[in-house]
């Protein structure tokens, strides 16, 4: 159990046991805090109440058995799980995705950074006393999940992108759902900027709470929208563009404040960055195509060809009773999930069941800056940049 | 079958003989595959090799994105473990891979290099139980701290040892 060494002497300080139970932590965090007052002189994070060994049981599954596990490392963002995964399964395999596929992929993956941020908004306004913006937020927040239940099948748990495509084509009228969530927005997102952004309560305790320098944030790894509020223009969709995102039009929206508040207009400007790209993604979604690469012994085979060839047949049977042995090597991955750069590393030692799985889980990397952000700052801001960090507990602790 | 063909990135090229006009000896191996370079350094240059990764003017590998391990018991030394390098101001990769035996699985912490890799080391200690020398703060960090054993080892059962049940001896001592 994790313990404080207090300051002895003439400085009076209380140890604060802040969790695990805590409403503000969003999750099972528990972080000892060590008060002068209401000033915090040392913060130590304790985590681990939610780890599941989920890189342990990938160990003894086969590879496309281990997607339904990565929906359950952050369960915020589960389709951006499922994509890290199989893009480094599919790099280990040297297979390339039809683009039709990687369109799907992109607008499914910028669909659900907005639903991310929208908890995020959500929860952190909830924290910071602004009841309403998190009723709005879950309200849209729903659509998104409705349009995932079309495609899927499944609102939270999607295991929809699979090794070598996504699993199902594009059900009828998805182009309409798409549409409205898309013409919807916009003016959603301007009302939740009136809530907030110009709200004196709401600058009072987030505009210049919480600051980290950025040569502190490189230092500490910590990457995503904390990164991009200190100035830098990290992003994995165009440093290291996968899924065809060099072929998008968007922005990377920065601000050089660091604060609480530059985070939150950071991750408010990237989704409607988002619904830019989920429009291009509409345009580019052609009605006819593949949906999975030609890949016998490794993607499924089609229904029909199962009934018409005997060798379809033979592959269905070996994928879903042996699986697929990908040669020996190792593949890292990294896309920009909602909360920064989120990385799959995949070992095979060339039998079908991974010789390793990793997660370089973003939560948790930004979660280590957390004593930076808060020494010296009040209390109550423990909660804003508990908040701006947007960490998910499931991510943290795999 | 849609294959990638194999390429060698001009790039990564240019790292390694940077790295080994520095110094010859702290590039013992180079691992090209599927577009990905790896530089094995031996055990003892890995703090000194990594600072100039990201010293270095031209290289400046400025981010630590991941650190993390490799069991690959029963074969010795059996331990790899890869650090994961980025280089923000050259859109560059690169992974450094130290291998380790399972007798003596401890390595230089780089923290001195950069200090977020406190919890990612802290972590690998966790699961693997291999020691940072220099780690000012070498304790568990997802499991409890009278967990016994590092279950990413390859040699720990997935469904953990079900005959040794935890004893709750600390849950006791924290619930008085």
């Amino acid at each position: 159990m994790t313990t404080v060494e207090t300051a002895t002497g003439s400085a009076k300080t209380m140890v604060l046991n802040m969790g695990p139970q805590h409403p503000s932590t969003h999750g099972v965090l528990r972080i000892l805090l060590e008060l002068n007052g209401e000033t915090v002189v040392s913060a130590v994070p304790d985590l681990g109440y939610l780890h599941t060994g989920i890189e342990k049981s990938c160990e003894d599954k086969t590879y496309s058995q281990a997607i339904t596990l990565t929906d359950r490392i952050d369960y915020l963002s589960p389709l951006g799980n499922n994509l890290v995964y199989c893009l480094a399964v599919e790099k280990l395999l040297g297979l390339e995705i039809p683009k039709r596929a990687q369109y799907i992929r992109v607008m499914m993956v910028e669909l659900q950074r907005i639903s991310s941020h929208l908890v995020w908004l959500g929860t952190h306004a909830i924290d910071l006393g602004a009841m309403s913006v998190f009723l709005y937020c879950f309200r849209e927040r729903e659509e998104i999940l409705k349009i995932f239940e079309m495609f899927a099948g499944q609102r939270m748990m999607t295991s929809y992108i699979r090794i070598g495509g996504v699993a199902l084509e594009p059900p009828a009228g998805w182009r309409e759902a798409v549409g409205r969530v898309l013409k919807m927005m916009p003016s959603r997102i301007d009302e939740y900027e009136t809530l907030l952004t110009e709200n004196r309560i709401w600058m009072a305790r987030t505009k210049g709470v919480g600051y980290i320098s950025p040569e502190d944030a490189v230092a500490l790894s910590v990457t995503g929208p904390t990164l991009r509020a200190a100035g830098l223009a990290y992003d994995n969709r165009k440093f290291f563009p996968y899924s065809s995102y060099d072929e998008f039009d968007f922005n990377v929206p920065t601000r050089t404040e660091s604060d609480c508040f530059a985070r939150y207009m950071i991750r408010v400007a990237e989704m409607r960055e988002s619904l830019k790209i989920i429009r291009q993604a509409m345009d580019k979604i052609t009605n006819e195509g593949a949906i999975k690469t030609d890949a016998p012994g490794i993607v499924p085979p089609q229904r029909e060809k199962m009934k018409t060839e005997m060798e379809a047949l033979i592959y269905h049977f070996k994928i879903f009773t042996e699986g697929f042995s990908p040669a020996p090597g190792e593949a890292f991955v990294t896309i920009e999930s909602p909360r920064g750069e989120l990385g799959c590393f995949v070992a095979s030692d060339g039998s079908p069941k991974p010789l390793r799985v990793h997660f370089r889980a973003p939560s948790f990397i930004n979660l280590q800056s957390l004593p930076k952000l808060i020494v010296g700052q009040l209390l109550p801001d423990v909660i804003a940049c508990i908040g701006t960090i947007d960490i998910v507990l499931g991510e943290v602790d795999r | 079958m849609n294959t990638v063909t194999e390429s060698t990135s001009q790039s990564a090229n240019v790292v390694v003989e940077h790295l080994r006009a520095w110094n010859p000896k702290a590039v013992a191996e180079v691992i090209q595959f599927r577009d990905e370079t790896t530089i094995v350094v031996p055990r003892e240059l890995l703090r000194a090799t990594a600072a100039r990764c990201r010293e270095d003017a031209a290289l400046q590998f400025n981010l630590l994105t991941d650190a993390t391990c490799v069991d690959r018991y029963p074969v010795e030394p059996r331990f790899e473990m890869n650090y994961h390098l980025v280089s923000i101001p050259r859109s560059d990769k690169l992974r450094l891979r130290v291998r380790l035996s399972g007798s003596d699985p401890s390595v230089d912490s780089l923290i001195p290099v950069w200090p977020g890799a406190n919890w990612l080391e802290r972590e690998v200690f966790d699961l693997f139980g291999i020691r940072f020398n220099g780690h000012t703060d070498l304790r568990r960090i997802l499991l409890p701290d009278d967990w016994e054993g590092h279950p990413l080892r390859r040699d720990y059962p997935v469904e953990g040892f079900r005959d040794v049940p935890s004893t709750g001896a600390l849950f006791r001592k924290s619930t008085p």
